[in-house]
């Protein structure tokens, strides 16, 4: 395998059910050693797109390619190559840890499956719940014996769909502490998540909404793209300056963070413009800081819901 | 998927036939079922059950205290079908017995009914019955006719003996074959071997599937390199072995606690079960793509073993069905089953005997496999 091809490399894949389009001619690559972060509201097409990744649903029009495989007519080569993890717990909760991962190294044929099993359980700190039933497991580590799971039969490419929902702060750290340790050795990983904190911590991003990919890049990338200005306001009264600021020109939106607010504008004059007079009343704290992934999704988003209503699929 | 290449991993499989026995040691319920349903059904069937019942309660009102009178009423106990249980002096007690079910029959002997007997009048003897349920007293009344008869045959004798019964001009044989003293257990041992093929694996292959995909956990087996047919069979495999352990366990049973004749091969039995095991199994798998969890899957294992188990032969006689509902009964497996197993347990049939219900099921599960498999894949997506 050439170092510098990507991982994953698809062109205009596109897949619908029942007539609703769910994923729309998304194209995208993911290079070797890559962290790739995958944002979007619930139903934007980030599951279906892992799904087909993987080989467990057929894309209806497009090409890629996938670990130098060809996404439609070689999923099988791909399957041996690629570790899911599945947005639920995918695991048998009335198997214990080992018999899990017992399991699947059987389904991968490993050949030496006792030691991999055993090397496993002690990498993922896994040991003192062995012989637990997976069933019983607490949500963070229900995760990280999902993870073992996928890690068994050593892929290149990890798709982890949302691994992080539902695990507890301490949990998440340690989970990107791996996935940083397993792509310094050369794995890569596409990531599906909801938290602002994990993107960024991705290596890049793309977002996605409702089967359309709406930007992509580093986070830097993203937010230069969006050309958002941000600013941060508190003081007394939040709630009725943010009612305020809404009905002014050029002051693109305004997102409540606790006691502040953070007020994005695009274009720099106008916006500068509808922010003096706030700015001149003292008894707000103004300042003007550097925008973040977030603004720039809840402005994407609010671009985009222009033309749709509907929102789940 | 576009390449299609049958390469079938004795490795896989076997992971997922050991997974299956893991899980079904562990789930109790599924465990108790398997075991438990041929335990109950052997219990239930095989004692509890009698379409021939005897002994049933009966008052005696009787008017007459001659010989014959109490000949009659010494070979209704002597017949085991009546259990002399109250005697009462008035119409309306033994209406009220009747009535609230103390006694199935009220036998009344008219004043002089001896006499009247001896003086060749032909006198009337009523015997009342409670005939809601009619299986519980068709015996009992068929039985009485005759035993009237033969009852006073010793005592009509000399003087008498112009009031015998003249006999019919012609001599009836009847031979009731393979099951001569009329045992209902002959009949329905065997046939619960079908019945508890069909309940449990249908209801825990249906079960075991829809599980998978409920839980996610196909969704987890799907995206590795395991083939669809690997995960069907490794999940279908050990239910056959459990379908054979169930049938090992109720032909010993009937053989050494029920003493059910076995009159034909075993092992050919058992080879032919392999069809109709498989016919269930299809049946469970076509239900588990159709239902969207374990609950629906259970419901709709019920609709298919209702009508099998009502229209098969297994609790009323087949031919006493209407024909349409024969029609409907030729359909499911049971049915055909049945006469399989009740043919070579009990006729000692052949392969030949038995080939015209085989290819019935044989078509059964070619349908049913197809069906199943198909959408099977489908549900894949």
């Amino acid at each position: 395998m050439i170092k510098h091809l990507p991982v994953i490399d698809v062109q205009n894949i596109s897949k619908a059910f029942a007539g609703k389009t769910v994923v729309n001619k998304l194209s995208l690559q993911v290079r070797r050693g890559e962290i790739y972060g995958f944002l979007g509201p619930n139903g934007s097409g980030k599951t279906t797109f892992l799904r087909m990744l993987c080989g467990l649903l057929q894309p209806d029009a497009g090409s890629g390619v996938c670990l130098g495989h060809n996404l439609l007519t070689e999923v099988d080569q791909i399957k041996h190559r690629i570790g899911y993890m599945a947005q639920n717990f995918s695991l048998y909760e009335d198997l214990s840890v080992r018999e899990n991962l017992d399991f699947m190294a059987r389904i991968y044929a490993i050949k030496s499956r006792r030691e991999v099993v055993a090397q496993t359980l002690e990498r993922m700190e896994l040991i003192p719940f062995a012989g637990q039933l997976a069933g019983t497991l607490s949500g963070g580590w229900k995760q990280r014996l999902a993870l073992a799971s996928c890690l068994l039969h050593e892929p290149e490419l990890l798709l982890l769909d949302e691994p992080t929902a539902g695990v507890d702060p301490a949990a998440r750290r340690d989970f990107w502490e791996q996935i940083y340790a397993l792509t310094t050795q050369g794995i890569s990983a596409l990531i599906s998540t909801h938290y602002m904190d994990e993107a960024e911590r991705c290596h890049r991003v793309a977002y996605l909404a409702y089967g359309d990919l709406l930007t992509s890049g580093t986070a830097a990338e993203v937010i230069k793209k969006s050309g958002l200005i941000t600013w941060s306001a508190s003081g007394p009264g939040i709630q009725d300056l943010s009612e305020r600021l809404k009905q002014q020109p050029g002051i693109k939106q305004v997102i409540p963070f606790g006691n502040t607010l953070h007020v994005c504008g695009t274009d720099g004059e106008r916006f500068a413009e509808s922010l003096r007079p706030f700015i001149a009343d003292s008894s707000y704290r103004w300042e003007k800081i550097e925008t973040g992934l977030e603004e720039v999704f809840v402005s994407l988003m609010s671009k985009r819901e222009g033309g749709h209503s509907d929102g789940d699929s | 998927m576009a390449t299609a290449k049958i390469r079938f991993s004795p490795c896989r499989f076997w992971a997922v036939v050991r997974k299956e026995f893991l899980q079904m040691r562990r789930d109790r319920v599924t465990f108790a079922m398997m075991l438990g349903i041929p335990v109950l059904q052997m219990v239930l069937f095989g004692y509890a059950i009698n379409a021939d019942p005897r002994h049933l309660p009966t008052a005696v009102l009787s008017a007459d205290n001659g010989v014959f009178s109490r000949r009659i009423v010494a070979a209704m106990q002597n017949s085991s079908y009546f259990q002399l249980t109250r005697n009462v002096d008035s119409e309306s007690a033994a209406n009220r017995l009747i009535e609230i079910g103390d006694v199935q029959f009220v036998l009344n002997i008219p004043e002089q009914f001896s006499r009247r007997l001896m003086r060749g009048e032909r006198p009337a003897l009523l015997l009342t019955a409670d005939a809601t349920d009619p299986a519980a007293t068709s015996h009992a009344l068929a039985a009485f006719k005759t035993l009237t008869e033969s009852a006073l045959a010793g005592d009509l004798k000399g003087p008498l003996s112009h009031l015998q019964l003249t006999a019919a001009p012609l001599e009836v044989i009847v031979h009731p074959q393979f099951n001569p003293e009329a045992n209902t257990r002959y009949n329905i041992v065997p046939g619960l071997m079908g019945v508890v093929l069909t309940m449990t694996l249908v209801i825990i292959t249906a079960l075991a599937i829809t599980r998978e995909r409920e839980r996610g956990t196909m969704e987890n087996l799907l995206s590795t390199p395991v083939r669809p047919l690997e995960v069907m069979f490794g999940k279908i495999i050990p239910y056959i072995i459990v379908g054979y352990l169930q049938m090992g366990f109720i032909l010993l049973v009937s053989h050494f606690i029920f003493e059910v004749p076995m009159a034909g091969n075993l092992a050919l039995l058992l080879a032919v079960s392999l069809l109709f095991i498989a016919a269930n199994l299809g049946v469970g798998l076509t239900f588990s793509t159709l239902a969207r969890n374990q609950l629906q899957a259970v419901q709709m294992a019920f609709f298919f073993f209702l009508p099998s188990i009502l229209l098969s032969g297994f609790m009323f006689p087949f031919r006493g069905m209407p024909l349409w509902a024969q029609r409907i009964g030729e359909v499911f497996p049971l049915t055909h089953y049945l006469r399989i197993v009740r043919g070579v347990l009990l006729k000692g049939n052949g392969l030949t005997e038995i080939a015209p219900n085989l290819w019935p099921i044989a078509i059964f599960l070619f349908v049913a496999l197809s069906i199943g498999l198909k959408r099977f894949r489908r549900t894949l997506e």
